[in-house]
């Protein structure tokens, strides 16, 4: 499918690689999995439509006026003073918050990922160990955990500070099970032990192998638990609440209290902006450098 | 229980004595009015004079710079314009709200957890019977108009002291229901299907559990008996009345929750009185007969990171200003009484919120550990 | 950790094809520790200090005592309602998931579609809480959209909404699972080579022999790896339900109860408990679904 794929096929042994065809799929006869393109279209507008209808209320709440009709009163409310000396506090929990994004990101590509492959390589009977290990956090609710943190943070506290970047630790935590996942589905779909071995075969390097053909093969998988891990990094208000740090989550929270029309405004915008944070990660993510073969 | 009590107690004791002995070398070694406290001296102040006065003190608490506070909604007893107010008139000074939703566990739970670090609680506004438990975490002052609250709303070393109250009201939209509510049975009308809202899980939540106690006390129970209260809120869930949704301020807004039993001040606030972001049509009234109300207590964590401003916080708490605040939300302060016969209350908001009760039911500690067990073993079958 | 235990793990697994040469014993445990230790330091610690707590009584005593809160009516009705919630929310939650991941698979991976969904489902998938709730409050509420236009459509004014029950949290419950399953699934999805389905049409088989013969026995294991990873989410999601259904009645709200109670005060200790239990469900479902796997690969191969 990609350039990178289409150019590893021919050395994944096996019964399925005999009839290659250079061609893409999209313009041949449909065959394998691919569904037809009205078939497609439909099943993701009644998705889509569901999906957005709660927004949609949402959105139709924030133009109500409590004397009964529309206004738009409540998006010029946003800019009340009375609300102002909330926004320090929001503006703090961006900026910490985008902190945590990269530092958690860090912490899923520098120490998940190469354990993953290498377990998959070398140790495939520590799989469902890792597997587990990985989904625990999920079976302990963060309401238990964040108590299970308190001796940790205080040993680290003094280590490090208590500045609001050290809580990426313990939300990586909660984002293995989630990056876990896409990577290890990933994984199961790319037969990593074959190609590495064959390119090992003819003489490549241990990371050159890793750069050029896992992390290739692997990168629709890493890039959903990129993106996955910074929407709980944006999503996560338990452990900055309980361990009193400023995040965007908290600062939210904290607005909401103030008017519920500008409460339903600030979390749509809260969605748009990670969803348009997002969406930029995304983009950047597909520019594919296309002068590797 | 007792015990844990009587083990406060004998911590507090010798802290004070701890405290006496403290007090006695600083105030040798310093000749200026103000006095540069360590951390630690700062921690055991039990009152302005340790750091040479009122100027002292806020000399201290300007240069910590920060002040963090803990589950205080802005919406709730006003604590909004009280936390401004605070930072307007001490500019120096930053104040960090956390868990704005979080209860009284939140609060301990909060202390212990940050025990050491610099985003720990200074203070905490705290329901009683988590502070009894809690009790060796505090420590103890005296604010400047110390002798405005009465005796038996404050712990005589001064480890904690009543701060509000709300009593337990019926908020509703009297678009929905013109008739109004006039006693506590008129809910179980069928005009009120899928209506009526409390605040959680009375098994965890003091408002909610409150307002089981309200409608005891409605029903002929007692503070020393709330199974009447219990069977009301059966015969709410059978009648198909009772709503079992967490009503916000968002939901009284659009209408899903168009009958809500909380304190008064979270009623008022979700009103008239919000404006534009409040819903014009609801009514908040205290039924007549047996009011019910529970007390709120101010307390210091001992191991404030930033305790001359946790101590400013209380000196500025206890000046009629912030307490007319607390009134003007529906909330009774605790120097209520004291300010009307020195004439600082604020004549026009105590004649819109209505005299102070002279008589409401606030439960003892026993008889909170005891209606908490009934309704640990009750609850959850009544409205299941 | 051999060249010989290697292998053998790999023969265990139907994706694994052909002899390899053995490969001498390295030192790549060496990078293991990295993981392993952050994973002692922050996951390790944290979750053993939580459940010993269940065997400790707030005073600091060792007790069992806290297990007696399995023989609680109430917790064992929210362990029904729990795992209620859990299956229902993960089962639909897969199946549409895998739905809506089928009919992107017909789009262009790398088109602003695509990067469209994953952002949304990205964003969605972590969406909870009160405002959550909120926003289907103001669809299915009472007074939201849809019943409202139900009422008036069927003249039924006694008409109330569904989502205030433990059953009813599952259609809020699918507003993230659908999402997570997109996220997770799709590179399984993606990773179907379409060789396969070339060599399939080149045999002459349709489309469905196509599904039965390679797609499904492929995906299968995916497939329910990301069930159970829904079905946790689930489990252990609370702050949701708090919101919409206030009286309790899942295992999380029971932690969470026995955690921050302000009324029924030192019941701390058995949040641990609740949770060692939570694991124990968790740990018997990843075992089955490990033996069911096996059992598959022996049939399969």
């Amino acid at each position: 499918m990609t350039a990178v794929d289409a150019s590893l096929t021919p050395l994944q042994a096996g019964p399925a690689a005999e009839p290659f065809v250079a061609a893409r799929a999209g313009r041949s006869p449909r065959y394998g999995a691919k569904p037809s393109m009205p078939t497609s279209v439909v099943i993701l507008i009644i998705i889509g439509a569901l999906f957005l209808l709660p927004i949609a209320a949402m959105v139709i709440f924030s133009f109500r006026s409590n004397q009964g009709g529309y206004t738009v009163g409540h998006y010029i409310d946003v800019f009340n003073p009375a609300l102002e000396y909330t926004y320090d506090g929001l503006f703090v929990g961006i900026q910490n918050s985008l902190a945590l994004c990269v530092i958690t990101v860090a912490i899923i590509l520098v120490l998940l990922l190469p354990v993953m492959i290498l377990v998959e390589l070398r140790y495939p009977k520590l799989r469902r160990v890792l597997e587990f290990v990985c989904l625990l956090p999920i079976t302990v609710p963060t309401v238990v955990l964040v108590v299970g943190f308190i001796p940790v943070y205080s040993v680290l506290s003094q280590l490090l500070g208590s500045d609001a970047w050290t809580l990426g630790f313990a939300i990586g935590v909660i984002a293995l099970p989630y990056a876990y996942r896409p990577i290890a589905v990933n994984l199961a779909g790319v037969d990593v032990v074959t190609l590495t071995e064959a390119a090992r075969s003819l003489g490549a390097g241990w990371l050159p192998v890793l750069w050029r053909i896992v992390i290739p093969n692997l990168r629709r998988g890493i890039l959903a638990a990129c993106f996955i891990t910074i929407a709980v990094v944006l999503g996560e208000y338990t452990i900055a609440s309980f361990l009193g740090r400023t995040t965007f989550q908290t600062a939210l929270v904290l607005i909401q209290h103030t008017d519920p029309y500008v409460a339903v405004i600030f979390s749509l915008l809260a969605l748009i902006l990670a969803f348009v944070l997002l969406l930029i990660i995304g983009r950047l993510g597909s520019i594919r450098p296309r002068s590797k073969d | 229980m007792k015990k844990r009590y009587l083990a406060g107690a004998a911590i507090a004791a010798a802290a004070a004595l701890a405290l006496a002995g403290c007090a006695g070398t600083a105030g040798g070694g310093s000749s200026s009015s103000t006095k540069t406290l360590t951390l630690a001296e700062a921690q055991k102040a039990t009152s302005a004079d340790d750091f040479g006065g009122m100027d002292g003190l806020v000399a201290a608490a300007n240069a910590e710079g920060h002040l963090n506070v803990i589950t205080l909604p802005p919406s709730w007893a006003n604590y909004g314009q009280i936390i401004q107010g605070f930072e307007k008139k001490y500019p120096k000074i930053k104040i960090n709200s956390a868990n704005p939703d979080g209860s009284s566990a939140d609060e301990v739970a909060a202390a212990k957890a940050q025990k050491g670090q610099s985003t720990a609680p200074d203070v905490f506004d705290i329901g009683t019977a988590v502070m009894n438990q809690n009790l060796d975490l505090f420590a103890p002052y005296k604010v400047q108009s110390w002798n405005d609250i009465p005796a038996d709303y404050k712990d005589a070393d001064g480890l904690w002291y009543y701060d509000y109250t709300g009593l337990m009201s019926v908020g509703y939209d009297t678009k929905k229901f013109p008739n109004g509510v006039k006693k506590i049975d008129d809910l179980l009308g069928s005009d009120f299907k899928n209506s009526v809202a409390i605040k959680g899980d009375p098994t965890q939540a003091n408002e909610a559990a409150s307002a089981v106690y309200m409608a005891a006390l409605q029903s002929g129970g007692s503070a020393d008996d709330i199974q009447p209260g219990i069977d009301f809120f059966q015969k709410l869930k059978q009648s198909g009345n009772f709503l079992s949704t967490l009503p916000t301020q968002a939901t009284v807004a659009s209408g899903e929750t168009p009958v809500v039993i909380q304190w008064s001040f979270n009623n008022v606030a979700w009103g008239p009185a919000a404006g534009s972001a409040g819903n014009p049509n609801w009514k908040t009234v205290v039924l007549p007969g047996a009011g019910l109300g529970s007390y709120y207590n101010q307390t210091i964590n001992a191991d404030a990171p930033n305790p001359a401003a946790a101590r400013l916080w209380e000196e500025y708490i206890y000046t009629p200003a912030v307490q007319n605040l607390y009134l003007a939300a529906g909330a009774y302060p605790a120097q209520l009484a004291a300010m009307e016969k020195a004439k600082t209350v604020d004549a026009a908001t105590l004649s819109k919120v209505g005299a102070a009760p002279k008589d409401f039911v606030q439960l003892t500690a026993d008889q909170a550990t005891k209606a908490a067990s009934l309704l640990s073993a009750k609850w959850a079958a009544a409205v299941g | 950790m051999t060249a010989l235990a290697s292998n053998h793990g790999a023969g265990a697994t139907p994706r694994r094809r052909g002899a390899r040469p053995p490969r001498r014993p390295g030192t790549g445990w060496i990078g293991l520790i990295p993981f392993s230790v952050y994973a002692i330091l922050f996951l390790g610690i944290p979750a053993v200090l939580a459940i010993a707590s269940g065997f400790f009584t707030s005073a600091g005593a060792f007790t069992i005592s806290n297990f007696s809160a399995f023989g609680d009516p109430v917790i064992l009705k929210d362990l029904v309602g729990s795992l209620g919630l859990s299956a229902a929310s993960a089962i639909l939650g897969a199946v549409i998931g895998a739905l809506v991941c089928y009919a992107m698979l017909g789009m262009n991976p790398d088109g602003w579609l695509r990067t469209i969904v994953d952002s949304a489902s990205s964003v969605l998938a972590q969406f909870g809480g009160v405002m959550l709730a909120f926003a289907f409050i103001a669809t299915v509420g009472n007074q939201g959209l849809i019943i409202v236009i139900a009422k008036q459509l069927f003249g039924d004014s006694a008409l109330s909404s569904p989502i205030y029950t433990v059953p009813g949290l599952t259609l809020v419950y699918l507003y993230f699972e659908i999402p997570l399953m997109v996220l997770t699934f799709m590179p399984a999805l993606e990773a179907l080579k379409p060789a396969w389905g070339e060599a399939v049409a080149t045999l002459g088989g349709s489309r469905w022999t196509y599904w039965r013969q390679v797609g499904f026995p492929i995906l299968a294991p995916a497939f329910f790896g990301c069930m159970i990873l829904l079905f946790a989410n689930a489990f252990s999601s609370f702050a949701t339900a708090a919101a919409l259904i206030s009286q309790g009645g899942i295992w999380p709200l029971d932690i969470q109860r026995a955690l921050t109670s302000e009324t029924v005060v030192g019941h701390e200790n058995e949040a641990g408990v609740i949770a060692l239990g939570m694991i124990v469900v968790m740990v018997v479902l990843m075992s089955a679904y490990g033996v069911l796997q096996r059992r598959a690969a022996r049939w399969g191969s």
